[in-house]
């Protein structure tokens, strides 16, 4: 063997020593911070989790982008739901006054909301833009109170890592993690382009959280459930869209 | 001996290992990107100019496709399964391979002279006179000069500086302004733009640029020797052909 080539296996075996050490600490570090989504295991998961770790280093805190009120589309688009069932026709009947938002789970302290508790928590408005997967968009002022202030109001237990929260139509859920719950802009929507939030729109109640696609915005809100553990809800991926083939986080 | 250098020159390095490794991983990642970017269209294959646009406003241009979702009027009849799953994760996955190997690629070329050696065009050819010249050999069907066997003219190198230094950050550019997260951190990607409806139709455009790219460029390896092209972009060698001797 030539000295270079010896040379040469020498670097080689201290880059390869050197590659896999790093990864097995990246690996430790990433788990540490929470850099990695829960549907990592998935086909597509390397560049999920790169995605998903990069945002949270360099987006955890930035504010969702506002527009001028000029912006505000005239004619928003609703996109469809499907066909509403006799609990949710009952509750729209009465006006919405018994829709409940129930609080649980790693908190210290439970709580069920009606729509008008929420009204009496503070209000904020802010001017941002829905962007569906599928590619469309359109702006609107969104009215309702942060999802950090109830969150606070129930005492959130420091072990806490993901906020699941379900429609009214079971089976349709999905998470965030403790950065966007805690977001000022991720709001509990009751109110769209000063009036009350029409139906189509996910009337009464809808999380908005506007720093990721509108999939995560879910519609017809009645259930929220703070969670250290997400492996414990449905597939353990986090949300619903994975099972559909759907990336868990969609900040992108 | 002149038999003995002729020999010597008839194996010449023409490919780094690093050009070679980063070509093959753009081209996978490249075609995984133009399959599922395909795939992204047809559930909305309408494009706006500017911040907004959905099927209430008034598009830009329509693709005459028919598109995923019944939500979007279309002039057919029927509306194709939602493959926008795997087309997304598909693409962000071959996205980062594809940005991954740019960087790694572009910090080579800086630092080795690369871009310098092998691709900014000579200061003598920064003129038209230059690429009048080149398309004239072209359409006159004249053979190469030796020259060009481990080298690129004035018009191969402006074709790979255009698509190494704006086609492809363009195209990483008006991706990242499409991204929620992303524009929070920068609203400005989106906003030089003339918003994110404006940076989805620039996206469209240029894959459509990168795709001519794509076609002229095996063309004319296909036109200089196919195999002999190929080979050289894999094992880094090329052997001049006995007729080009």
């Amino acid at each position: 063997m030539n000295p270079i080539s010896r040379r040469k296996l020498i670097y080689g075996g201290v880059a390869a020593a050197v590659g896999v050490g790093g990864l097995a600490v990246a690996e430790r570090l990433a788990t540490r911070y929470g850099l990695i989504p829960p549907d990592s295991g998935e086909l597509y998961g390397a560049g999920g989790t790169l995605t998903y770790a990069c945002q949270r280093l360099l987006t955890a805190r930035t504010p969702a982008r506002e527009f001028p009120r000029s912006m505000i589309s005239k004619n928003p688009f609703a996109n469809e739901v499907a066909p509403f069932k006799e609990e949710f026709k009952r509750l729209q009947a009465g006006g919405f006054r018994d829709w409940r938002l129930v609080v649980d789970g790693t908190v210290a302290r439970p709580m069920s909301l009606s729509l008008a508790d929420l009204r009496s928590l503070p209000i904020h408005s802010q001017i941002t833009e829905v962007a569906c997967e599928e590619g469309w968009s359109y702006i609107a002022e969104w009215i309702g109170t942060p999802l950090s202030g109830v969150l606070r109001e129930v005492g959130v237990l420091p072990q806490s890592r993901y906020v699941v929260y379900y429609a009214i139509e079971k089976g349709l859920w999905e998470s965030i993690d403790m950065a966007d719950a805690m977001h000022p802009h991720t709001i509990l929507t009751m109110g769209m382009n000063d009036a009350d939030l029409p139906v189509p729109f996910g009337g009464p109640l809808r999380l908005r959280v506007p720093r990721q696609l509108g999939y995560k915005s879910l519609k017809y809100l009645t259930h929220i459930t703070v969670t250290d553990d997400i492996k414990k809800f449905g597939s353990g991926k986090g949300s619903v869209d994975p099972d559909y083939g759907y990336s868990w986080y969609a900040g992108i | 001996m002149p038999a003995v250098s002729q020999l010597e020159k008839t194996k010449t390095r023409r490919h780094s290992g690093l050009v070679r490794v980063t070509h093959w991983l753009t081209f996978i990642a490249f075609v995984a990107l133009l399959i599922s970017g395909g795939e992204i269209v047809i559930p909305h294959p309408r494009f706006y100019w500017g911040e907004v646009g959905n099927v209430n406003t008034r598009p830009l241009f329509v693709l005459p496709i028919p598109a995923s979702r019944d939500t979007v009027p279309t002039s057919y009849g029927y509306v194709l399964t939602d493959e926008n799953g795997w087309g997304r994760n598909l693409h962000f996955e071959a996205a980062w391979v594809l940005v991954l190997a740019g960087v790694v690629y572009g910090i080579f070329g800086f630092w080795s002279g690369h871009f310098r050696k092998n691709l900014i065009p000579a200061r003598r050819d920064w003129a038209w006179r230059a690429y009048r010249d080149r398309i004239a050999k072209y359409m006159h069907r004249e053979r190469a000069e030796l020259a060009e066997e481990s080298t690129y003219n004035v018009l191969q190198r402006t074709a790979y500086v255009a698509v190494i230094f704006v086609l492809f950050p363009l195209i990483i550019w008006t991706g990242l302004a499409m991204s929620p997260a992303f524009t929070s951190a920068f609203p400005a990607t989106a906003a030089l733009l003339g918003g994110r409806q404006s940076a989805r139709t620039i996206h469209f455009f240029v894959s459509w640029l990168l795709l001519l790219f794509l076609i002229v460029h095996v063309t004319m390896v296909a036109r200089s020797g196919f195999w002999s092209r190929t080979r050289a972009m894999i094992t880094g060698h090329t052997r001049a052909s006995k007729e080009d001797r």
